[in-house]
């Protein structure tokens, strides 16, 4: 409950983002205006805008501007959470997503790039989609109508509607477990676990979704299954721009949205690689808390993904909106953002370097209480020894 | 007695059964659960329970 005292104006003055939240658009109007003049005036290399800003621009900035750890006090989170300004930035994301798609689509399908130029446009195009899957993140945690049909439409052009039942229900019930597709195993490489996070995660959606219609005494082919709604409108949309604009297009669609989502499977490495909850007597696994996510404070990348590296209070508190998510000292930390992390993730002795020690120093040196990649876990435990003493996990 | 279901990950809490392994015994009703348990398998907070449609 709010205090009657706090107005509205009083609390938005305590966050200190409040006018860096639109910066998150600032950066795709910037990708955008980059693909336009490259197209326009034949520079090939500003196409690449998507992935030169999120692999390397992103990451600069974060280190050059570094974190912000503060909470606003929970009298101010309150009224921060009923602003409408936070929710407006989040839906005023989907216009944009969607005129960025038709515009990429047209020039691609009008013109005759060369490869390099059509890798670029693809792979730009793939950065924004992946992006987009953080939004209907935001959205599809809120259970308002609205912001549930957004969270599905954003996730169109990305061809990832099971996203949006597979991560509240399935996600959200097993993070941080041997169970969880979506939850990486130490030891396990990012491009190893990109092929079980996808697979798992499609195969993961249709039980959800089958056992909640089963329940409602529906079968899985009915026009209420949500993850056939989302599909169909994949579907539809990609046939409406093969129409548009002729069927040279396919390609660019399928691998745009298979780089969108391969740059969300990115973020989910990092999210709660080798974090594991302890399984109790009951067979039942313990709470999610804190320490089973990775952290991190820095602001630019903060700003672009809408706080979701504050992930410890994303978990204890799902449908908190963006904006009143906290930062927690118990939670374990990542040395740089979501951003430069994946970039080290997609070179696997590199993250290994720099994560596993991490890993190890989060369970005090015992990783047998860590989440480890069964094929792996002989190397591990003679790598990284568990101290002598120590109960047996 | 009721059923309520977490919004977030879909675990049921129902009334009847309680759930004796967490100490809440069979019939505790949802209101006399404390305000600080939260969803046994997400870790949700109770008010991100509802309660579900009878059938």
């Amino acid at each position: 409950m709010s205090t009657p005292e706090m107005t509205l104006e009083e609390a938005r003055a305590y966050d200190k983002k409040r006018w860096l939240w639109p910066m998150g658009f600032g950066i795709i109007i910037l990708v955008g205006a980059a693909l336009l003049t490259g197209w326009w005036f034949n520079i090939t290399w500003l196409l690449f805008a998507g992935p030169i800003i999120v692999y390397g621009v992103v990451p600069a900035l974060d280190y050059l501007i570094g974190k912000d750890s503060t909470n606003p006090p929970e009298r101010v989170l309150d009224v921060l959470e009923d602003d409408p300004y936070y929710r407006y930035s989040t839906y005023l994301f989907v216009p944009v997503q969607f005129v960025f798609l038709i515009v990429a689509t047209g020039i691609v399908g009008t013109n005759d790039l060369t490869f390099l130029q059509w890798l670029g446009m693809t792979s730009s195009l793939g950065m924004l989609s992946g992006v987009a899957i953080n939004t209907a993140h935001e959205l599809g945690h809120k259970n308002t109508r609205l912001e549930s049909w957004l969270a599905k439409i954003v996730l169109a052009p990305v061809a990832y509607g099971h996203f949006y039942v597979e991560h509240n229900y399935g996600h959200h019930s097993n993070v941080a477990t041997p169970e969880d597709p979506a939850s990486a195993r130490m030891g396990e490489n990012f491009w190893r676990f990109l092929w079980r996070t996808m697979g798992g995660s499609a195969k993961s959606a249709v039980h959800v979704e089958k056992t909640r219609l089963k329940r409602k005494g529906r079968g899985f082919w009915h026009w209420r299954n949500e993850l056939l709604q989302s599909w169909a409108m994949t579907v539809a949309l990609f046939t409406g721009l093969v129409l548009a604009f002729g069927v040279e297009v396919l390609p660019f669609l399928i691998v745009q949205a298979f780089i969108g989502a391969s740059l969300l499977e990115a973020v989910n490495y990092c999210e709660h690689y080798g974090l594991l909850r302890k399984k109790r007597g009951n067979g039942r696994y313990e709470r999610c808390r804190p320490e089973h996510s990775w952290n991190n404070d820095h602001i630019v990348t903060n700003i672009f993904l809408f706080h979701l590296q504050r992930h410890s209070d994303h978990h204890a508190h799902p449908t908190r909106r963006y904006q009143s998510l906290r930062h927690f000292d118990e939670a374990p930390e990542l040395p740089t953002g979501y951003a430069g992390m994946i970039v080290l993730a997609y070179i696997p002795p590199l993250w290994r370097k720099v994560m596993d020690k991490r890993v190890v120093a989060h369970y005090d040196g015992d990783i047998r209480q860590a989440n480890l990649q069964p094929s792996k876990r002989k190397k591990l435990l003679t790598q990284y020894p568990p101290p002598s003493g120590a109960a047996t996990a | 007695m009721k059923k309520w279901q977490c919004i977030v990950c879909g675990f049921e809490y129902d009334e009847a059964q309680g759930m004796p392994d967490e100490g809440i015994e069979a019939g505790t009703k949802w209101e006399d659960i404390p305000d600080d348990w939260t969803c046994p398998d997400c870790g949700a907070p109770k008010d991100d329970f509802e309660m579900m449609e009878v059938e």
